[in-house]
């Protein structure tokens, strides 16, 4: 009796075993990631919904101390989480491939570190979609922390950022990001830095002892809120530069951020935009449109509170370029706190100061051209060059919860017949046309040799054998997936031209 | 391992046949199928077909321009087979040049990258150029022309170069007289045009087939694009680490040379020294009019840039690894200092190592692909030999490897 009670209790105990495991490591795509509870999210429901990254649905490859992230993102499939545990890894990790999670473990407060030991360029690039990037301490890299180039559907967080030279965390050129509860500092130019994306949230980070706090440059539709920019030269920035592929900045909202003393000596590379920002500066906004700054409390910023200007008054020293509009055109300022800004002003500053004999520099400057801006109650406020602004029509921006996409950003093509031609005309078409020899033997003398048989030709494909004298001997193909192969043998058999 | 292949593009065999199996008035019978990368459509149109269409750009305004899996910008396709071969001949003749020396082929060579080898190129009766002839490879996705970008479309930049008195100093008078004078021009013009009542060649038809065939020049094929479509053994891991190092923030080679086309379409002040002797080119400062753009000129791709040294406009370095030289050697280290020039602000000090810098050659090196080659006809209707530079017997595998 007591040995089948001790069973008993051992397959019971086995049993909630397999149910934790599950739980905690379960395959499901509705079972979360897990996060450790150090950094367990109050998540709020529609939080990041529709980004998409970070849902598991694959396999879980455990990184420790010694052993190599890239090699475990060579081994990654789409859907997998690869989690990093504490000790510091020397290396520069790339993610060319679509959902990949780099989850750290946080062990008693030892965090994963990145250390690039100043020799490493940058520490993770990625270019593929629905990457995560959470949980790691990244430190002394020459380039980047965290470089996006092309990635939609990205989440950034919980990342902590020293020194990592040009920027902290930069995605560029995507689509649907989450950039949220990073802590950055040491940062020459921007700490967070937009580029040319649509679509982003930037949450709950702090920013401090960098350049450029965060940076919303040549993007569209961000959200920047519940920030914490304090001790860098410029806290909060939308900027458009001129001469880049991306011609537009506009529909940026900041609000609820905390942007306080500002006052860092600029240490920005010699011909970097952000180089020519004076210190003191606590939110500045250069040739963007549509921004609307709202329930920011802005305090203690020693040139000025909020800066607006056009290019030609910011003094950035860029080659100009015909197709970027320079002005900050529809520029809102809704409620604001705002404080002890203007202390100690640059020169040029000054010079507008006088012009309203005032001893104390601005919350609010703008300079320079631009139509349709307006801003509420600007009594209460020290500003200059605000005469043309009026009275705003819209008092908050409580409708906008995110400006994430309640979808991920999918692929063009999903059906396999249209993967299978653009692969046919894309590659194939280079040896084989439809009824006539070009290097290969043509498609119609192909769909007799393998009618019914698309296998066949996606086997022969990926490793070909000479078959013929008088044609040479066919490259392999096999740097196409099997089901690329696949769609195209089947895309081969049924042309008729 | 590497295959010697040759292309014999079937309208070639088909041309040769006609044109020995008929008299020389009758001009020889256009291609009816599309060049390769191209689907017929039942419109008879050639529509360009790429791995990069299936994948979305992001940006809604279609820029084309980021990571590895991006969309193209926008192509110019959809002309028909006929008109896309008319071009190729016409391409090739030097009939097009006021004395017939010079046909589009001399400065653009298809195995040469189509460029042409030179520091700058060399016009009618040697008469040295001022720039460096660009590449023609994947012009199709193009919006600004000539290093100075003062051209917006294929047609407009080609009749820069016809009436230029220094290149192939035709006129529009001279050029329509001369192909209304050569009978097989008249038919296949008829067969490339044939919504026109038949009539005298024109010049829009003349641009409009020229544009055609360029526009079927696509590299997209290389080593690189199986890496980017989902490859990872395409590269070794030298050419790995250089283009980690290429789209890295410190070299910030991709910030300008931005996959997948490998520009960014913009021009750039980069603060190159003029070659020993020229005077300093103002570039794009002259197009837009604008003082502030002294000195810029428009981001190259580096599609098959491994076939097309000389570098820079104006040919100044002869191989890849002086390039990256350059770039590394510190922000307007030879700018003159006469000249107040807005360099870039991605022209830094980036210090790269002459290990990195191997690297980003090798990486570059990958980018490589022409299994699209046209081949340049045999016999032009002009009867006018073909420059022997445009042979391309000489070329290498054509042929994307994987090693």
């Amino acid at each position: 009796m007591k040995t089948a009670k001790r069973v008993l209790l051992v397959v019971a105990i086995f049993a909630i075993g397999i149910y934790c495991g599950k739980l905690f490591f379960g395959r499901g795509s509705d079972i979360p990631a897990p996060v450790p509870t150090y950094f367990s999210e109050s998540a709020q429901p529609g939080d990041s919904v529709g980004v998409g990254a970070g849902t598991v649905t694959g396999k879980i490859i455990e990184v420790k101390n010694g052993s190599s992230i890239q090699e475990a993102v060579g081994k990654a499939n789409p859907g997998d989480l690869i989690r990093i545990y504490p000790g510091v890894y020397h290396e520069t990790v790339y993610i060319d491939k679509d959902n990949i999670s780099l989850q750290g473990v946080i062990v008693n407060g030892e965090w994963p570190t990145l250390d690039g030991e100043k020799k490493q360029n940058d520490a993770i690039l990625y270019s593929g979609n629905g990457v995560l990037v959470e949980n790691l301490k990244i430190t002394n890299y020459k380039g980047n922390g965290i470089m996006g180039q092309a990635g939609n559907n990205y989440v950034i967080r919980n990342n902590w950022i020293v020194d990592t030279g040009v920027y902290g965390i930069f995605p560029q050129f995507g689509k649907n990001g989450l950039v949220e509860r990073n802590i950055l500092t040491g940062i020459e130019d921007a700490a967070i830095y937009i580029g040319m994306c649509d679509n982003v949230d930037v949450r709950f980070n702090e920013v401090y002892g960098n350049v450029a706090g965060i940076e919303i440059e040549n993007s569209r539709h961000a959200l920047v809120e519940y920030n914490y920019a304090h001790d860098n030269t410029g806290g909060i920035l939308a900027f458009l530069t001129p001469g880049l592929p991306i011609k537009t900045c506009y529909d940026v909202i900041i609000r609820n951020n905390y942007v306080y003393h500002n006052n860092t000596k600029n240490f920005g590379a010699v011909g970097s935009t952000v180089s020519h920002i004076p210190k003191g500066t606590g939110m500045l906004i250069m040739a963007a449109d549509d921004i609307t700054i709202e329930n920011n409390i802005v305090t203690g910023n020693d040139n000025a509170g909020i800066t607006i200007t056009d290019y030609g008054y910011a003094g950035v020293d860029h080659a100009s370029d015909p197709e970027s509009e320079p002005n900050s055109d529809r520029i809102t300022l809704l409620d604001n706190f705002m404080s002890n800004n203007g202390a100690d002003p640059v020169a040029d500053v000054k010079t507008i100061m006088m012009t309203k004999l005032s001893k104390l520099g601005p919350d609010i400057i703008a300079v320079g051209g631009g139509v349709g801006s307006c801003v509420i109650n600007p009594g209460r406020y020290r500003t200059f060059g605000l005469d043309a602004y009026a009275n705003c029509q819209a008092r908050d921006t409580r409708s906008v919860k995110t400006y994430l996409l309640n979808k991920p950003v999918t692929p063009r093509i999903t059906a396999s017949m249209e993967k299978g031609r653009m692969t046919y005309y894309g590659v194939c078409s280079g040896c084989h046309a439809y009824s006539t020899r070009l290097v290969g033997p043509p498609v119609n003398t192909i769909q007799a040799m393998y009618k019914n048989n698309a296998q066949g030709i996606v086997d022969f494909i990926a490793h070909p054998v000479h078959k013929r004298d008088d044609y040479p001997e066919m490259p392999p193909q096999n740097y196409l997936t099997t089901e690329t192969r696949k769609a195209v043998a089947e895309y081969m058999l049924s042309i008729t031209k | 391992m590497r295959i010697q292949l040759f292309i014999t593009v079937v309208c070639v065999v088909v041309t040769l046949e006609v044109v020995l199996r008929s008299a020389p008035a009758n001009g020889p019978a256009l291609c009816n199928t599309c060049p390769p990368g191209f689907e017929l459509t039942d419109a008879n149109l050639c529509k360009l077909r790429s791995l990069y269409q299936q994948y979305e750009s992001g940006q809604g305004d279609d820029p084309g321009v980021g990571g590895l899996k991006t969309a193209l910008p926008a192509v110019r396709d959809g002309f028909t087979p006929q008109q896309i071969d008319l071009g190729r001949y016409l391409f090739f003749d030097p009939v097009l040049s006021g004395d017939g020396t010079v046909s589009c082929a001399t400065c653009h060579q298809p195995a040469k990258g189509f460029s042409d080898g030179l520091k700058t190129s060399v016009g009618l009766h040697n008469t040295k150029l001022k720039r460096a002839a660009p590449s023609l490879w994947n012009v199709a996705f193009y919006k600004k022309f000539f290093w100075d970008a003062r051209a917006t479309s294929l047609e407009e930049q080609m009749t820069g170069p016809l009436y230029s008195a220094d290149e192939m100093g035709t006129t529009r008078e001279q050029l329509l007289k001369t192909l209304n004078g050569i009978a097989p021009y008249r038919d296949m013009f008829e067969e490339a045009f044939p919504d026109r009542a038949s009539g005298a060649i024109r010049l829009d038809e003349i641009y409009t087939a020229i544009t055609a065939f360029e526009s079927s020049l696509i590299s997209l094929n290389s080593r690189y694009d199986q890496y980017a479509h989902g490859y990872p053994e395409a590269l070794n891991k030298a050419e790995i680490e250089g283009l980690n190092i290429f789209r890295s923030f410190v070299a910030r080679c991709a910030e300008c040379h931005t996959p997948p086309l490998f520009t960014n379409q913009q021009v750039a002040v980069i603060g190159l020294a003029p070659p020993e002797g020229s005077a300093f080119d103002p570039g794009a400062q002259e197009t837009f009019h604008d003082a502030s753009l002294r000195g810029a000129f428009k981001v190259p791709s580096l599609r098959n840039i491994d076939r097309t040294a000389p570098y820079t406009h104006a040919g100044r370095f002869d191989s890849l690894r002086e390039m990256m030289t350059f770039y590394s050697a510190g922000r307007g280290h030879e700018a003159p200092r006469n000249e107040k020039l807005h360099i870039h602000w991605h022209i830094w000090e980036p210090k790269l190592t002459d290990y990195e810098m191997d690297r980003l050659v090798d990486f570059v090196k990958t980018l490589t692909d022409e299994s699209f080659m046209p081949r340049a006809p045999e016999t032009v209707p002009s009867g006018l030999a073909i420059d022997k530079n445009t042979d391309q017997k000489t070329q290498a595998s054509l042929s994307p490897t994987t090693h």
